[in-house]
Order: structure tokens, then sequence, then C-alpha cells
């Protein structure tokens, strides 16, 4: 593939700067969701269904309303009429259903009716008030209970075109793919394993509850302020749900306290703006810990089974994978996801891969980090390394020998660019870590991971000032230090000090539509269009110097800065600098900006080897990681420093993920774990330092070579500990997590 | 409810606030004294993000009352730097990438102050089991430790 505009070379790109909004951070005065207040603004509170399953009855608010301090009552009565559709295509509906019961209440922590009240006291209090008489229905919170055909149906209809028939109906989409001869490819193999694997539900675990601020008037005009991935999707969704039009609604993201995918849809927002409308005056709304736990998206717990067989020689001969996952009582789970991932870091003549979609009585999942690629990658990868221990093979050997590369025909489909698992793998093999000696007790375990990163739509904006300095706006929420990486793309096309550019994330009014910072896009993505944005502002330069010097534009470059004459025929003329034509650039032609709008296709998928050593104690079950190592293909790494911190983050949620983190539903179908000390995230004391190795092969897709690193480093970790946490304790663990009773059930019933 | 007076000292500056016996500390900071500063991350004390000290002990602002704040000496994050002057800690957590969201950053920075403060020496293991009251989800926690020891060290040579 041609990369003719593909630069290698960089000033800015690869440095570490500081990130610009630092000073905020540091200092306490950077705005998050739960720190916005306006005149005369109400506090909203929500009532919540107590019941994993009920009928709502009757709701009576009377007694809230006649309240002093009650301002407006809301339920579902006060949002627009959205039609339901099956599977994903009514995902309004689904939204609505979720954000607040229709008929039934379907989860425990289900919405069922909000207050605004004059303090964020009166508002809890009236809660108290409000009566619903529910009648409590059968309810289901594992997946395979969901699609045994004796189980609760969550919603009739809910399954779209492509579940087989005869399944039950909590089964709402289904996928297949594959390809090659699976029967033949498992005569050929000297070992078979087949095995099932569990993993439970875990939450993104955000350490910013959901917060907003909202305006809405009779009019149909609203101001919404809101921790989000992404304003252009809540600024859509509230506007479907509330019944208004989409641009009447302005939509301004906070500085975003973490999301990792669970922020990439709306829950409190159009609750907040339905209160607004009745009670007339801007209503904030701020969730409880135990609300994001028990009414915010976590991510599906998982039901696996697979097979594979392996020839002595390490090749794989054959590959199969089912894959259910319960996402909630609504459609979307990502079983799909799941099957395509599961197989992708591997050259496969034969495989095949099933996922399902299934419905249980659990908040509606939300992303959570590649979601569902960790899940199918810890089953998959504890198969191969239990065939690699059992053929005496060395688990990254095979792993090289069986790796996918250029030209490979994906497991999912399609064939694959340039990819850079191979390079990851080399340097697993090659790192100290994975050749140091282990102590008595102690564990290795590697897996590869995979993930597909994401383009989608993207708008930026780029405006020169008088000065010399550049504003460029940007429709993707910051979440790890993206505004850096913006402004070191810009500066290299621009030729500007990094300090000289101010990065902002434009509101919904001031910017195009722009998709939600999920997908590890936005370095790809934005990064793209900002550098597309800087070129184009550079064109309109280099003619503002073509007109000065009065020679044609094509005899005019732009370097270092500057604009130069190129070429024979241009004359002799000094390069002149961006602030010398920015200077007069009114009188020689007006504003010079920069824009660019599109939906990149490029992406450029990406591969990760991790590699960690784990101890078990066999007193108490209790394991600790010793030491862990991130190698990921970067493509090309913008800011290397944040590119590590991606690596580290995912490798740690990973951690929590495979050892600790698990939602805990007791038999009625309620959450027994909604606070952080029940259910507990890797804390300082708990991890070791996270060595990382940033492999960059480049994106043939993005100027520069970006590849999105976001996502990946969440996949490995869940296998890599499992394989190691096996390796050590001498059981193979397939269930997560992988908690000291877990760990003592299993060394005990293996003797 | 009946609201109580109370007056209190937060950055070395007197305020005073009326607040309902229920609301805690730090309802009272950000609501009523406008430091949002501290968040709330839980409200039960597990995650630090509120962390402020109190007549110079380390306490979770949600876990305390407003009431209580009566004549006490309170620092929060919003006080830690020397007008337009950093504290070493703020820098290097700006200088390591020690935040990526940064929604932990204030309770961080004020636990870790605090810990230098008591200990000006503190091995990575004791960093890490001061800090572990401090949830950080996007950071594994790697930089932020580099970050609070290289300033300890730092310290340590310019006193």
């Amino acid at each position: 593939m041609a990369l003719d505009d593909r630069k290698s070379d960089f000033t800015f790109v690869g440095t570490r700067p500081n990130r610009p909004d630092g000073l905020d951070k540091v200092t306490g005065r950077a705005k998050f969701g739960a720190d916005a207040y306006a005149p005369g603004m109400l506090h909203g509170a929500i009532l919540r269904s107590p019941h994993a399953h009920a009928r709502i009855v009757k709701i009576d608010a009377s007694k809230a309303e006649a309240h002093k301090d009650v301002k407006a009552v809301v339920t579902r009565a006060d949002f627009a009429d959205v039609p339901f559709k099956p599977g994903l295509e009514g995902e309004f509906y689904n939204v609505l259903e979720n954000v607040m019961a229709g008929e039934k209440a379907l989860y425990d922590g289900h919405a069922v009716a909000a207050v605004a009240a004059t303090s964020a006291l009166a508002a809890r209090d009236a809660l108290k008030l409000i009566e619903v008489e529910y009648e409590v229905l059968p309810h289901v919170t594992d997946v395979d209970k969901a699609m045994a055909p004796d189980a609760p149906v969550i919603r009739e209809g809910a399954a779209d075109y492509s579940v087989p028939e005869g399944m039950h109906p909590n089964v709402v989409r289904y996928h297949e793919s594959g390809h090659g001869d699976l029967e033949a490819g498992f005569a050929e193999a000297d070992l078979i394993i087949e095995d099932s694997f569990v993993t439970e539900a875990t939450h993104q675990g955000y350490i910013e509850p959901h917060a907003c601020l909202a305006i809405l008037g009779n009019d149909g005009k609203g101001e919404l302020w809101c921790t989000t991935q992404g304003h252009w999707i809540a600024q859509k969704t509230c506007a479907a749900l509330l019944g208004i039009e989409t641009s009447q609604l302005r939509v301004t993201a906070s500085e975003i306290g973490g999301g990792f995918g669970g922020k990439t849809t709306v829950f409190i927002e159009p609750v907040a703006l339905a209160l607004s409308r009745k009670a007339n005056r801007p209503v904030k709304l701020v969730m409880t810990r135990s609300e994001v736990f028990r009414a915010t998206g976590p991510t599906s717990s998982a039901s696996m089974d697979v097979k594979i067989g392996m020839k002595k020689d390490g090749t794989i001969s054959a590959a199969q994978g089912i894959f259910r996952l319960q996402g909630g009582a609504f459609p979307g789970a990502p079983g799909d996801m799941t099957a395509m991932c599961a197989f992708a870091p591997y050259n496969l003549t034969n495989v095949k891969q099933i996922g399902y979609d299934v419905m249980a009585n659990r908040p509606k999942q939300a992303a959570y980090r590649a979601p569902g690629a960790p899940m199918g990658a810890f089953a998959v990868e504890s198969v191969i390394d239990e065939l690699c221990n059992k053929l005496g093979l060395d688990p990254v050997e095979v792993r090289l020998k069986n790796a996918a590369h250029e030209g490979t025909k994906a497991s999912y489909g399609p064939t694959y660019e340039r990819i850079g698992l191979v390079e990851t793998l080399e340097a697993a093999k090659a790192h100290p870590h994975y050749s140091a000696p282990l102590k008595p007790g102690q564990g290795r375990g590697i897996s590869c991971g995979f993930w597909f990163n994401h383009g989608g739509e993207t708008s930026v904006s780029l405006a020169l000032s008088e000065d010399g300095s550049a504003q460029v706006m940007v429709g993707t929420p910051d979440i790890g230090g993206s505004r850096a990486s913006m402004a070191l793309m810009a500066a290299e096309v621009l030729g500007i000090p990094y300090e000289n550019i101010r990065v902002t994330i434009a509101d919904t009014a001031t910017l195009g539509y722009n998709d939600v910072s999920h997908g590890s896009r936005v370095t790809y993505a934005s990064g793209l269009a900002t550098i597309k944005a800087a070129r184009h502002a550079v064109e309109k330069l280099c003619e503002r110097a073509a007109a000065k010097w009065g020679i044609p534009v094509d005899a005019v470059k732009w370097e270092n800065g500057c604009a130069v004459p190129s070429g024979p025929n241009a004359g002799d003329f000094d390069p002149m600098p961006l602030a010398d034509i920015t200077a007069d650039m009114g009188r020689t032609g007006g504003p010079i900006s920069g824009h660019f709008e599109a939906t990149p296709e490029g992406a450029g998928v990406s591969f990760g080897t991790h590699i960690v050593d784990a101890e078990v104690d066999p007193e108490t079950g209790k394991t600790s990681v010793t030491r862990y190592t991130v190698i990921q293909d970067a493509g090309k790494a913008i800011h290397p420093t944040y590119v590590e911190g991606q690596y580290q983050g995912g490798a740690a949620q990973g951690i929590g993920w495979a050892l600790n983190e698990e939602y805990i539903y007791g038999e009625d179908g309620r959450l027994q774990n909604s606070i952080f000390l029940d259910y507990r995230i890797p804390v300082a004391s708990d991890l070791p330092m996270i060595d990382t190795v940033i492999v960059e092969v480049p994106n043939p897709g993005h100027p520069f070579g970006v590849r999105g690193v976001g996502e990946t480093g969440i996949v490995p970790p869940l296998a890599a500990i499992a394989n190691a946490v096996s390796n050590a304790a001498g059981v193979r663990m397939k269930r997560l997590p992988m908690s000291p009773p877990r760990i003592l059930a299993a060394l005990k019933d293996n003797g | 409810m009946k609201k109580f007076h109370v007056t209190t000292t937060v950055n070395g500056d007197a305020v005073e606030y009326l607040c309902d016996p229920r609301e805690t500390l730090l309802d009272c900071l950000r609501d009523k004294l406008n430091l949002t500063g501290a968040k709330e991350g839980c409200g039960t004390g597990d995650c630090g993000a509120c962390s402020v000290t109190v007549d110079g002990r380390l306490v979770c602002s949600c876990l305390m009352l407003g009431v209580e704040a009566e004549g006490k000496q309170i620092e929060t994050v919003e006080g830690i730097a020397d007008g337009d002057i950093l504290h070493p800690l703020q820098k290097k957590m700006i200088e390591y990438a020690a935040l990526q969201c940064g929604i932990c950053t204030p309770g961080i920075l004020v636990a870790a102050k605090s810990l230098l403060e008591k200990n000006p020496n503190p091995t990575e293991e004791e960093t890490r089991y001061w800090l572990a009251g401090n949830l950080c989800r996007c950071t594994g926690y790697d930089k932020i430790i580099r970050a609070v020891m290289d300033t300890a060290a730092e310290m340590r040579e310019a006193s």
C-alpha cells in the first residue's frame, strides 16, 4: 500500500511535554460533571426498583408533589413515545426503557420515578413519599439459566432476524463466522482440548459518578452539562427521548473522571432534562456510587466453550468457540465481538465461532474497554496454554508459529493489512522478564490480545490567531491526555511550538458531529482530522505567501513553520514565518482556519502480548502479581508517556477483573456489592510496577502511523494472569475472578 | 431540619456556613464554600477522592459531618500550591503524567503531601500502603508511585 503522505521523521510527535490541562487538574480547578452550579438550581433524585423483575401496577406521587420543597416529579409518562423495534434497531427505545421504566422494572436499581427539590437532601427525602405498587415476577440473572427453556421471559419480540428458530426469547442476537473445515482440522490434530469457562460481570469503575446539570424550557430549547465520553450522542439521544429537535439542545462535556466505555450512553441526563422542563428551573442530578453500580452499564458476564486442536509441532489445526454473553435486560451484549476477537490473533485454516446476546434481569450492559474481547481471550488463551503444557511446547514459540501477519485471512473474515503481532511476540521473547527465573510457588503466564479499533464520525476545526498561535477545536472528550496528543500533531504540521496551540473540547453548538471517545479512536480519528485541518490551514498560509511574493502557489511549500519558495522559478525569498502571515491576515483575505470532517476507515487493528508472574498462597488462596510486562503495538506513539499510561491502566483493570472484581447477585436478584468496599478494585498496595514496551508498526491508515492504544491492553490480562495462576497452583482456573475462595476450592478439588 | 452555624478555617481563610446536621464536610466544602476540588467518588470513605486534612490529620471529608468542622484547621487541594508556585508534588504529577482523567488527583495530592510530612523518605511499599485508600482507575498507580517517590527524593535534597 502506498504510504506517500505518511510522515516518519518527527519534530514534536514522540516527545513527552506536560499536558495542557495539567495545572487545572493538580490545583482542583478542573470542572468535572458534579462541579457545575446554576442560579435557581434544583437537585434531582431517582427512585429505583428494589425488585429484579416486577410489573409496575401503580405509582402514586401525590404526597411528593404536594411537599413544599418538591418542584417536579417525573415518570415514564413525561418522556416521548419512542417506538419499540427488535434487537439494536430500536436503541432509542432500549435507552428510554433503561433510563425510566415503563410497564415493568427489569432489574434491581431500575429507575421508576424522579423528583426535583430545593436541596439534595430534600430530593432524597421526597423519594420516600412516592408509593409504587409492584407485582413481583420471576427473575433470572445467570446467562446459562436465562437461555434455558423455563427461564422467565424478559421481553417478547426483542430478538432480531439473526436468532435461529427455537431459541428462548431471551436470546436476542446471534453471530456465526469462520472458515475452513473444522472436522478435517480436528482430525489432523495430535491433541484436542475442549473446555468451558465463565467470567463474571465487572464494572468500569470510573471514580467519577455520572453527573449533569440540565436546563430545558417549554420552548424545546435546552442546555446540558454532563460528564460523558460523547456529547453528540448524548444530544441526539436526549433529544429523541424528550421529543425535541436535536439542534435545540446544546450539550457541553465537562472534564470527565473516567469512562472506559461506561459513559458512552445516557442514564440520568434525559431524567434531569425532563425534571427541568417540568419544574422550569435548572436541575442538577448526581448519582451515588451505589446507583452507579446498580443502574449504569457494567460489562457482560460470559459462559464459553472452546475446543482447539494442535499438532505436535504447535500448529493449531482447528479451533472452535461458543460464547454466551449476558447483557442485562436489553439487547446489546457483545457476543458477536467476543466471537470475532477470540481467535483473531492467529492464522487459522479451520475456525468457527458463535456468539449469543442474551438478556437477563440485570442493568443494561455498556461498553467496557474492548467490549467482549477479554472474556474470549481468557477462554482461548487458557486452552492454548494447556495445549502447550501438555505437548511440552514454549507458549511464545507456539503463538509465533500461529501468529497472524499481513495477508492473513482473519478468523472473522477480512484480510489483515500491516499488523504488529509478530513484533510484540518477538519483543516478549527477547524481554528479560521472559527468561527471568521464577521462585517456588510462582507461575508465569503469557497471552496475546486483539482489538479492532475504530474510526467513527469526526470533525475538527483549527483557527489561527494574528499573533501566530493556534486554537484547535475537537469533539472527543479528553479522557487520558488527548489534548496533548492533538496539540503535538497540530504542532508537527504547522511547525509552531506545542505551547502555542490550545486544544479545546468544543460543545455540540460549535462543531459538527463527533462520535464518542471510544473504540480507541481519539488519537487515531481526531488526530487524523487535526492533521488534515492543520494541512488545510497550511494550504491557505501558502496561498497568502504566494500572493505576497507574487509567485504561483505551487511554487510555495511549508517547512518548519514557514512558507518557503520551492522549485527553480520560485525566486529568492526569505522564509516567511506563520506569524508574519497571520499578522495581517485580515487585510490579505480574512481569517485563516482549517477544517476536516470525515468518517475515517483506516483505524488499523491492534495486538498486544502480556507476560505475568503470579504467586499463589496455598494457605489463603490469595494471589499476588509479582511482575507484569505489557508489550503492545501503538503504530506510532504520539505522546509515549500517555501511551504507557494506557497500557498500565488496561493491565491494572485486567488484574482486578481476573482476581477480584465481580457483580454478586443474591437469590432475590439484588446486587449485593454495590459499594467500593465490597466491589474492590485494585488499590496501590495490590499492584507491582507495570513495565511497558511500545512496539511501533505504523498503521497505513493514519498520516503519522497511529493505531489506537486504549483498549487492547485489557484483552490479554485475564488469560495471562489465569495462565500464571494455573501454572503456579498446578490446577487450571476456568472461572473468573480467581478470588481466594475459588482458588482454595480448585486446590482442594485437585487434591 | 434546623441548620447549624459553623465557623472554621479552610486553607488559612476564616469561613462560615449554615449546614443541615446530615450534610458532610465534603458537601459543605463543595456546595457552600465553592471548593469543588475535593470530589465525591463513593460517599463511603472507600475511594479517597474527597481527602482533606483536619488539624493535620488525613480524613475522607465524606465521612465527617459539616458541623464537626467547627473551630478546625482544614486543608484541601486548593491550598497545596503557594499562590502561583506549585508544590513539588503537583509539578511531579504533571511531569510524570501521573494522572489520566484527573478525578482522583486532588485526593492523591492531599494524601501524598500528608505522607511526605510524616515520612520524608518512604519506601515504595510504604508509599503504596499509604495511598491504598486513594483509588485510581486509570493509571495502575505506577506513575503515581514514581512521582511521589521522586518528589520525596527531590524535597530531601532541597532541605
